[in-house]
Order: C-alpha cells, then structure tokens, then sequence
C-alpha cells in the first residue's frame, strides 16, 4: 500500500495554482469566476488532505456555495467584455508592480524567518490527533469557550456592516403595487365576487 | 501500485451498488409522478408501453439517446456542455454519505451533513451556468430566478440543520439517526420538518415553486437550449435531487432506518425498507403538492422564504438552545 497523501498534494495544488493563475489571465470575466471555483475547491481538498474537515466543508459552503455565487451573479449582469477590461490598464502597471512587489518582499522575509517548534511540528497536519476530538469540537472549544467575546466581537460588526449596507442601498420606490399578504388572506367571497341575474336583452 | 488498484476497486463496486439503482429509482419516479398525478387528475396515465406502462421510462430514456444534440451557434459550447454534467454528478456524489441502515454507508464522515449543505448548495452551478452559456434570453432569466430563489431557501435549511445539529450533539448521519431511537425529530420538531420540506421543494425548483420553468412565462426556464442526452442529464439530476431531498428529510426527521416502535412485528422488517418507505413517503409528497397547489408568484416566494422562514427558523434555534440548557439535555455528542 503506497502512500497516495502526496501525490494527491501536488495534484490539487497544481490545479489550484494555475487555477489562480487563469483567474488574473482570463480574458472573459465568467471564466475567471468559473476558475475562481475551481480554486475554492483545491483549497477546500487540501484542507481535507490536512484532516480539517470542518473547515473544507465551510470553505465550500459559504466561499464557493454562496460568495462565488454573488460574484457570478454580478459579473453576468455586467456583462464585460474582454477588450474593455484591458483597454486603460498601461496607466495603472508603475502602481502595481510597485505593490506587488512590496507584498512578494513581506511575504519573503516572513517564509525565511519562520519555522516551527520541533514539538509541534506533529501538530501541522493533524493539530486535533492526540486530544481525542474532532477538529470541529476543538474550533468550538476555542471560538465559543476560550474566545468567546471576541468571536461575538467579530460577528456583531458584521451585523453593523450588513445593517450598514442595507440601509445604504434601500430606497422606496412611490406606486409600486404591493400585495399585503394579510388582507390577502382576510378576503371573503362576498366582498369579492357577486353574481348577479340578468335579464335577456339589458345589460348590467 | 497494484494494491492501491485492489484497495479502489471494491470501493468501486460499492458506488455502483448504489448508483445502478438510484438511476433505476429516478427513472421510475418519473413513470410514478405521472401515474399519482394522473389518479389524482382522475385520468389513467401512461399505460401502453408494457404492463401498465411499466416500460414507460425506458420508452422516454432511448427517445432521449437517439435525438440530436443541438449547440446553440452563439453559445459557449465546453461551458454549455459542462453545466449537465456539474448538475448530474452532484445529485449522485451526495450519496456518498447517505446511511441506508447501520453500517451500509460508503463514507461514514464526521462532517457528512456539512458535506450534505456542502453539495447541495452546489447545485445553483448547474442552472446558473447553463443559462449564462446558452446565450438566450429565457434560459438566463429561467437562471437568475432559479439562482436567487436557491441560495434564498439555502438559508433557511441551513438553520433546520443547526437545529437538528443541536438536538443530536453530532454532525455524523449515523449517529444523527441513533439519537433519534427514542423519539424521532419530526415530534418535538415537527414545524422543522415543514419548514424542511418546503424549503426542500423551492430548493428542487419543484412545483409550487417551480418559477424557473414557468412555461407560460419563460418557455422551460434555463433548459430551453438543451435537447437530448445533455437535457436527459439535467433532467436525471432534478429527479436524483428530489430523491436525495426526500432521504435527508427521512435522516433528519424520520429516524432513517429506524423503525416506529421498538416491538417485534417492527423490528423483523430489515433497516433499509423503513428507510426506503421513509423515502417514498416523502417523495409521494412531492408528488401530492405538484398536483394540488397552483404555482407562486416571484415576490411571494421571496417574501416566504426571507420574511417568515428566515425569522421562525433563526427564533426555533434560539428556542431548541434554550430548553437544551435549561433542562440539560445536551449528550455531548462525538462532534
């Protein structure tokens, strides 16, 4: 029994970065969404590859069932066409080398001066393996036990900034038809209908 | 190598068990559907293509093969042809996690009814894919109807399953049903299972709110461009989602193969036909609503599923916490 761990490793992260690489390249915007996917979904099978089931499955359910949902929405409803997309980007490409290179700098001093703890160096593919736990119930344990406040922290200013573009984006509309659900439902056939005998040869 | 070959293959042979007669059980659901709603329209249904028209299916399945199929010229045809196929794989690898009885299950996963919510709000890609690459007007408003009224409904199941997450203290199907050995769901939760399979039906663009495929409005809806065997693969996976609705409405509420009373005419009924009666039950309901309620309109199906849904449910898991506490009924579960 060979161990199949690996290569499944260089497999989904192959597929995950070049599906990243096709998300910058694509020339029609849905592709690239479409693409964007793809990517959620690698991320999502290396965490399962990592034992964090917990956290591929949320990964799948709220960025690629619900997030890339939105994006495809939008990107659909603008429809973009390729050419327009890359018509003024000359003017942006001093800026952008410029931060993409500061950010690939950070990002190289951090990856060459980080290491692990010898002692936890088990803990980085399995961190639940010796406690006897799901990895889910570990989460629980820290977010709702250990972090509590700062975990309902967090979900209140979400709820502000939801709230926030809500109130942002609601406008009232004057004459629009509104069918009350209520009233509705409160109607009788007799308010409603009424039959009535008419004579032959008059009208009503 | 080799043993890794010999490892898969009957892991191979346990998938076709399973895949063999789910498509067995699409194609007659599609003959049942027609002969309830033909009882119940007081006309005879299909009965010509063999014995009571039991040959039916098979009749329309080769009808469907030998057609042509037709790429619309301004489509973008490997989008246009993936969309079926996204649709159809996802309603068959969602059974990978279903328990049929104790121990016949062929992933038995910590996480499977994340996995469950996981792949079934991955359906939306299959319509909204295919009615963005057809490149026609109906089939992307058949699309973006369909889209907006599943990722609407998705919220709600969503809660119904925390509920149940926070009776059963586990997220594992087979211990999701052993929790229910002595009550099923559907009694202390029975607004649940209704809100369950309300859901489950604006979630399977089933009748009454099957909006996407109004024909009077939008032609079929997303579908309009496909013919043949890409369209018999939309079709299949529609039916197959029906199916896997049903048997995760058995799961969660019905006590999957468990039977009703722990007696002895009971018990001597193997697990796997309580389990496959609960499904029946269930998809016979979906039957019985297509026949029975007129279609809704747009902003009537939106207003159910975010005005009252949303907060009934959000206010039932407030409510399952509760009593979970105050009584202390919490089983501190496996996770």
């Amino acid at each position: 029994m060979i161990n199949i761990a690996p290569i499944l490793f260089y497999v989904f992260s192959g597929v995950l970065l070049s599906a990243s690489l096709m998300v910058v390249t694509a020339r029609n915007t849905v592709h690239g969404v479409l693409f964007l996917i793809v990517a959620f979904f690698n991320a999502a099978a290396l965490f399962l590859l990592a034992h964090a089931e917990f956290i591929a499955m949320i990964l799948v359910v709220v960025y690629v069932g619900a997030v890339a949902v939105l994006f495809l929405f939008v990107v659909m409803m603008l429809n973009l066409e390729g050419g327009e997309m890359h018509r003024g980007i000359k003017g942006y490409t001093f800026m952008g080398v410029l931060i993409g290179g500061v950010l690939l700098v950070e990002l190289l001093l951090m990856g060459l001066s980080w290491y692990t703890a010898p002692e936890a160096f088990d803990l980085t593919t399995a961190p639940t393996s010796g406690l006897k736990i799901t990895n889910t119930q570990a989460l629980g344990n820290l977010l709702y036990t250990h972090y509590a406040l700062g975990f309902q922290g967090a979900g209140l200013i979400l709820l502000i900034a939801m709230i926030g573009a809500i109130v942002l984006t609601l406008r009232h509309r004057e004459g629009v038809r509104k069918q009350n659900i209520r009233d509705q439902q409160e109607r009788q056939v007799r308010e409603s209908l009424r039959l009535i005998d008419i004579p032959s040869g008059s009208g009503v | 190598m080799i043993e890794s070959i010999l490892y898969l293959l009957p892991l191979i042979g346990y998938v076709l068990l399973i895949i063999v007669p789910l498509l067995l059980v699409i194609a007659y659901l599609t003959y049942v559907e027609r002969k309830v709603i033909a009882a119940m329209q007081l006309r005879i249904g299909p009965n010509v293509v063999g014995w009571f028209g039991l040959l039916q299916p098979f009749a329309d399945g080769l009808k469907l093969l030998h057609k042509e199929t037709i790429i619309p010229t301004r489509s973008n045809p490997i989008i246009f042809l993936c969309a079926p196929l996204v649709t159809f794989s996802l309603s068959l690898s969602a059974w990978a996690v279903i328990p049929f009885a104790p121990g016949v299950v062929i992933s038995n996963i910590n996480v499977g009814i994340l996995y469950l919510f996981a792949i079934s709000s991955l359906g939306v890609y299959g319509i909204i894919i295919a009615g963005w690459a057809s490149n026609s007007k109906y089939p992307f408003l058949g699309a973006l109807r369909s889209a907006a009224q599943m990722v609407s409904y998705e919220v709600s199941i969503g809660l119904v399953i925390i509920v149940i997450l926070l009776s059963s203290g586990s997220m594992n199907l087979t211990d999701i049903v052993e929790a229910q050995k002595s009550m099923w769901y559907v009694v202390p939760h029975l607004p649940m299972a209704v809100i369950f399979m309300i859901s489950a039906l604006a979630e399977t663009n089933r009748s009454p709110f099957d909006l996407p495929e109004a024909e009077a409005e939008l032609v079929a809806g997303y579908n309009v461009e496909y013919s043949a065997i890409i369209f018999a693969l939309f079709f299949l996976g529609e039916y197959g989602n029906m199916i896997l609705m049903s048997a995760i409405g058995a799961l969660l509420f019905l006590g999957g193969w468990l039977p009703p009373f722990h007696v002895i005419p009971f018990t001597w009924i193997p697990g796997f036909i309580w389990f496959a009666l609960k499904v029946s039950f269930l998809l016979f309901i979906f039957l019985w609503v297509r026949a029975t309620f007129p279609r809704f309109r747009y902003d009537q199906l939106m207003r159910l599923g975010w005005k009252v849904f949303l907060p009934f449910t959000l206010g039932w898991v407030v409510l399952t916490g509760f009593v979970m506490v105050a009584f202390n009924l919490f089983s501190g579960g496996q996770g």
